[in-house]
């Protein structure tokens, strides 16, 4: 008790303040329920300290009460106190009890704490599988859709009953915010005030007396805008959250919302007209899709003419290359480093070239279900028709959209996965590392870690590249912190004072790194920029985890790789 | 206020590669994308923007064939309140001011108190607009960038040199020809574009209108594209390799060759 | 032979660049004549704009009316109506002015009209051939038009050469009588001048754009140097923008705004993904970089290995010597 109230009251970690913009304190109720709760308490210890005390006194058989605890103190301060007195305090004490216990308990739905009844079914109600989405309306199937008069979360009446559940069990922590990558470069996003403006506003709106005044617009009264479209749904938030409070679903919803009426920034509207005419956000031609697996810059090692798929291929393993990989000429080198990799290991693989589309994955997370249904029906019948076994991917959200978005496709691993396994099965081996000064950290991809779990693989290949030095930032794994965000978040920017990218390129050099090896990528070009925007070219790199094994893999008949593609930028 | 906006659908110059076709004779339109022209889209959201405020009703129309009805659910989708097609045979091959003809003969079919146009399609001459109010005998006025109604007038401001704007009162009906960058158009997503499928589009052909066939058409146009032709110049860098000076002579004699200097 | 107009724009009695343009283009019709230039406007800014004519056309209209002050496209038609001949060609500048005023004049003269173009290759009976834009530039085009009810021609500014010749002395005409009554539906209130900053980069036909090769803020003066010299605006890449030394709206790419200028000149830009995702329209790109081996040059239509911060001068420097301006 005394421990809480020192701590509301005189340390106050920093993440109990309330900035102005996200209303009021919390302090004073705060203060009012550990009142309250302290009043409870000395009640109920003088109850029983004046019971005992009388008791003894009357030399009825007396209640032990345990040394040093408050009734105790209290028994021995009333020890010589008249059996009247005792009998007032005692009676007394009792209504006092009673009285603040109903008391409270009226209360307690309006105080800070009844996230504490509340919790009980949140926790229980909450989701459990990482990676996916609430769809558009529980219970309603995509045939369905078009029946449903509007998307997503418009007004707070709109969320479900399990997301305004959350509202009331969250516990104020802080975590989440402390958590947030967002939050920490200054966006106008904390998710802890996501949680806090909407309980404020259900306590304003659905009021005790009176009648309750709703369906307001959230976007523009309790919310806006740009705090919707800046969260990266990373899911460091609800990875630290101790009541499991969601937010990558309500954020989702309430871009649906969004999107349903119409009000998305230009910025995002291009790319996504884009995707919708040419399944990709960058409007460039489909059939130049595949032309990474062509054509050969300069300084860069040839594959094999990789196949298309066209269901006669022969071939049992698709490489899902998705968007940001096909035609952005930096990434397509994980393209051809994956590609390499896959024809080292001997599998028969081949990609679908222009008939693929974006997996939608960021489509889906920034509002625009129907747009992701037409990509991801578009894709399975590709997928279908391309008769094979299994899915490989190089892009994290390519292999979340697969394996938790898509039904009715093949399994999905991501490359580190499967290189992984080739390792732990004794199938490759890795030529010692080419630059021993070197010393690498790994970076989690939010969707490959925190979103699917994979940290071990990453870091298992890693080491089994002889001689090469690895160290773990501060905030890794599960903690990862996210560089910035992908697919349609490369378009749009939110006000913020750094990049995300920035401070975790500082993250790595805490850590003592000077090559950053990452698994997606969307991490590549956020830490690439990342690096220039402090300056630290020269100093820091960065890498994706398919070009260093491609650089290292032992290749039959070849103990020393030749000397392949030398990255074009950032080091 | 009935408000006709006059839209076209055109191949998007931002999502596509235009090259020229084998025979030479017309662009390479198999793998285009279209979409409504980007100016013409700011139009129809002027237009809504308008109706929101003062009520009425918008009308888009479009001059073309079956294709083209794409364009006009989405500006449906986007909150118009009908959309006609207006397609004949007789049609095709028309000039700028066939087209202005056309809509002049649809106009007069209706009742509108303004009408807009964009300022300029990707293929297209900016005359359309100015074409039609002549033919109207309505003001006009180009490059609007913004629009205030003030008791039964418009205040209309134009974009003029320098990003100066040029401010004029202009009385109703009127035609005005709008310029990009004047609102923030409202995305148009897939729900909203399946949501008007099958709202009915009426066709409107050349008797429908009244049209005079000896002034629409290809045999009425005065003015003929007879080819289209890629300028020859170098494909891949070029890379100069003369003195500082030269270069830059160079590159002044290309800027200006391409049309760049003004 | 047709009689060949052109309408002059002069602003507070000086005289548009483009007068020499449209003479040029004049000439490209019938090498033989000379045109006959149109000025309209009132008092002594419209005198002062006719004289500063006479030394390059042989033959100056005059209008002067106390509404055609400013030059309200409107007006202006109807007295142009009522002044010019029938069945002449009447060439106008393709700006703001000529956008607003030629299609609706070309009707109400009965007349063709043809916009924004860039050569004339001669005439052919009563077949005017010209060229043409589309798709931004993409693709060109030959456009034939019939002139044999007249014709009114918007020229691209800038697309044609003004030609070296001796110095005649023109004569000023007064077609101030021929006038006739002038009533506006479209009245002009005033010109809202832009504040500087105010630049919309996604409405330029040319691009100086500066990336981190820039170096400092103090030298993207150079850009806007030649940028001004160009008539051009100056865009940038992100780092520019997070170093702060330009806007957020210069800012061209993914994240940023997305151009179709005719001409883009990257200079010091390395030609990332995501800032030539904001290039778009296939403009003739001119890639100036210190570094062979920058990817810019991969997509370029001309490269040159220099530093820009050499370079950028001494363009600015030929600009405006081949424009006649003494450098600054
Ligand atoms: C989410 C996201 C969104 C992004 N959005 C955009 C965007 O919208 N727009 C954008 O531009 N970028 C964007 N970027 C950044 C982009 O990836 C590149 O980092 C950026 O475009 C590089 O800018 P630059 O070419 O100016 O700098 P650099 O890549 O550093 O290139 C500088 C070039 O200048 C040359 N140079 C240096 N000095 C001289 C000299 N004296 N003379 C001549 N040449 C010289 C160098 O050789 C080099 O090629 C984005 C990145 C991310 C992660
Ligand atoms: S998902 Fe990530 S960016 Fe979004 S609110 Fe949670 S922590 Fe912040
Ligand atoms: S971490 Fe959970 S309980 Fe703590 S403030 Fe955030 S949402 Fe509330």
């Amino acid at each position: 008790m005394v421990v809480a109230a020192v701590r509301r009251l005189v340390f106050k970690p920093a993440r109990y303040a309330v900035p102005a913009k996200y209303g009021k304190s919390h302090t004073p109720d705060a203060v009012f329920l550990l009142g309250l709760i302290a009043i409870l308490m000395v009640a109920d210890s003088m109850f029983s300290a004046s019971n005992a005390t009388r008791h003894l006194q009357q030399n009825q058989p007396v209640e032990t009460l345990a040394v040093f605890s408050l009734p105790w103190m209290l028994k021995a301060a009333i020890g010589a106190m008249p059996l009247a007195t005792l009998w007032a305090l005692n009676v007394g004490a009792y209504l006092v009890h009673e009285l603040t216990f109903y008391f409270l308990l009226c209360y307690r739905p309006f105080g800070i704490q009844f996230h504490v009844e509340t919790s009980l079914f949140s926790v229980y109600f909450a989701k459990l599988e990482r990676g996916t989405l609430k769809p558009v309306r529980w219970g309603v199937p995509d045939e369905s859709l078009d029946q449903v008069k509007s998307f997503g979360v418009k007004t707070f009446e709109d969320f479900t009953w399990k997301h305004m559940l959350d509202f009331y069990s969250c516990a104020d922590c802080g975590r989440c915010a402390d958590n947030c990558p967002a939050n920490a470069v200054g966006r106008p996003l904390s998710p802890r005030f996501i949680t806090i403006k909407a309980r404020d506003y259900a306590f304003q709106h659905y009021p005790v007396l009176g009648k309750a005044h709703n369906h307001k617009p959230l976007i523009g009264n309790i919310y806006s805008e740009d705090e919707i479209w800046s969260c990266t749904t990373c899911g460091a938030c609800e990875e630290e959250c101790p009541l499991l409070v969601e937010y990558i679903d309500k954020i989702v919803d309430l871009r649906r919302g969004m999107i349903d009426d119409g009000n998305v920034p230009q910025s995002l509207q291009k790319p996504l007209k884009a995707l919708e005419s040419r399944g990709n956000p960058y409007g460039k031609m489909e059939k130049k899709r595949g032309d990474w697996a062509k054509a050969i810059p300069p300084g860069s090692q040839p594959t094999n003419a990789v196949k298309l798929l066209d269901g006669k291929s022969g071939a049992d393993t698709l490489y899902f290359v998705d968007s940001i990989t096909s035609y952005d000429d930096r990434m397509q080198a994980i393209g051809r480093a994956t590609a390499r990799i896959l024809e080292c290991l001997g599998k028969n693989f081949g990609i679908l070239g222009a008939t693929e589309k974006d997996s939608g994955h960021e489509v889906r997370r920034f509002g625009e279900e129907m747009l992701f249904m037409a990509l991801r029906d578009h894709n399975t019948e590709v997928i279908k028709a391309a008769g094979v076994q299994r899915i490989v991917t190089a892009d994290p959200h390519a292999y979340n959209a697969l394996k938790h978005d898509y039904k009715d496709v093949p399994p999905v691993e991501h490359i580190v996965q499967v290189v992984a396994r080739e390792v732990r099965d004794g199938n490759v081996r890795f030529n010692p590392v080419e630059d021993k000064d070197r010393v690498y950290a790994y970076h989690d991809p939010c969707y490959l870690g925190r979103h699917n779990q994979v940290y071990d693989d990453p870091r298992d290949v890693l080491d089994s590249i002889p001689g090469l030095t690895r160290v773990e930032m501060q905030r890794s794994r599960d903690r990862s912190f996210c560089c910035g965000g992908g697919g349609l978040m490369l378009f749009y920017e939110p006000k913020e004072d750094q990049r995300m990218g920035m401070l975790r390129v500082r993250m790595a050099a805490e850590a003592g790194a000077n090559v950053i090896v990452t698994a997606c990528p969307f991490c590549m070009v956020n830490i690439e920029d990342a690096i220039k925007v402090a300056g630290m070219e020269g100093k820091m790199s960065v890498m994706d985890l398919t070009e260093l094994v491609d650089r290292h893999l032992v290749r039959e008949g070849t103990e020393k790789t030749e000397k392949l593609e030398a990255a074009t930028c950032g080091g | 206020m009935e408000i006709l906006v006059c839209a076209r659908r055109v191949p998007d110059t931002s999502e596509n590669e235009i090259s020229l076709n084998a025979a030479g004779n017309d662009i390479e339109r198999d793998e285009l994308v279209y979409s409504v022209n980007e100016a013409d889209n700011y139009a129809v959201e002027e237009a809504l923007q308008i109706r929101d405020r003062v009520g009425g009703n918008v009308t888009v129309a479009t001059i073309g064939g079956e294709d083209d009805e794409e364009i006009l659910r989405r500006e449906l989708a986007m909150g118009a309140n009908q959309a006609v097609l207006i397609s004949d045979d007789a049609f095709s091959g028309s000039d700028g001011k066939g087209v202005a003809t056309i809509l002049k003969d649809f106009v007069r079919k209706g009742r509108y108190d303004l009408i807009l146009t964009g300022v300029q399609a990707d293929d297209g001459a900016a005359q359309v607009g100015g074409m039609l109010a002549a033919m109207l005998d309505y003001p006009f006025a180009s490059l609007v960038n913004s629009i205030a109604l003030e008791d039964g007038k418009l205040k209309v401001s134009r974009e003029i040199e320098g990003g100066n704007r040029e401010i004029n009162e202009i009385d109703l009906p009127c035609v005005l020809s709008i310029q990009t960058g004047i609102n923030e158009p409202r995305y148009v997503g897939m729900r909203g574009i399946r949501q008007v499928a099958s709202a009915p589009i009426p066709t409107l052909g050349a008797s429908d209108l009244g049209v005079d066939q000896g002034a629409v058409g290809e045999a009425a146009a005065r003015v003929k594209r007879v080819d289209y032709f890629v300028p020859a110049l170098s494909k891949g860098a070029e890379m100069l390799d003369g003195s500082r000076e030269e270069n830059a002579d160079k590159v002044l004699e290309l800027v200006a060759a391409k049309g760049g200097l003004k | 032979m047709t009689r060949i107009f052109a309408y002059i724009v002069h602003r507070g009695g000086i005289v548009d660049d483009s007068a020499a343009e449209l003479f040029a283009a004049a000439r490209k019709i019938d090498a033989s004549g000379l045109p006959t230039a149109i000025v309209t406007g009132c008092g002594a800014d419209l005198d002062a704009a006719c004289n500063s004519l006479t030394s390059s056309f042989r033959e100056i209209w005059k209008v002067s009316h106390e509404a055609l002050t400013y030059p309200n496209a409107e007006l202006v038609r109807q007295a142009l109506v009522n002044i010019l001949p029938a069945n002449s060609i009447l060439l106008v500048s393709h700006d703001h002015f000529g956008i607003d005023l030629s299609p609706g004049l070309s009707i109400k003269l009965g007349s063709s009209f043809v916009s924004d173009v860039l050569a004339i290759d001669g005439l052919e009976g009563d077949s005017l051939k010209l060229g043409r834009q589309e798709f931004g530039g993409q693709v060109s085009t030959h456009v034939h038009c019939d002139i044999s009810s007249g014709a009114v021609i918007n020229v691209r500014p800038g697309a044609f050469k003004p030609e070296q010749s001796a110095p005649i002395t023109g004569l000023v005409v007064d077609k101030s009588s021929t006038v006739g009554a002038l009533t506006a539906r479209r009245r002009y209130l005033e010109t809202i001048v832009a504040e500087a900053g105010d630049v919309d980069i996604t409405k330029h036909t040319v691009l100086v754009s500066i990336g981190r090769g820039i170096q400092e803020k103090e030298n993207v003066s150079l850009a806007e140097e030649l940028a001004e010299a160009l008539g051009a605006a100056v865009s940038c890449s992100r780092p520019v923008v997070d170093a702060k030394w330009m806007e957020k709206s210069r800012q061209v790419g993914s994240s940023g705004k997305t151009v179709k200028p005719k001409v883009y000149l990257a200079c010091g830009i390395s030609g990332a993904f995501q800032h030539l995702a904001g290039v778009k329209g296939n403009p003739f790109l001119i890639a100036i970089n210190k570094n062979p081996k920058a990817p810019i040059f991969q997509v370029a239509d001309v490269g040159i290995v220099d530093d820009v911060l050499e370079f950028l001068p001494e363009l600015t420097n030929k600009v405006r010597e081949m424009r006649g301006v003494a450098a600054k």
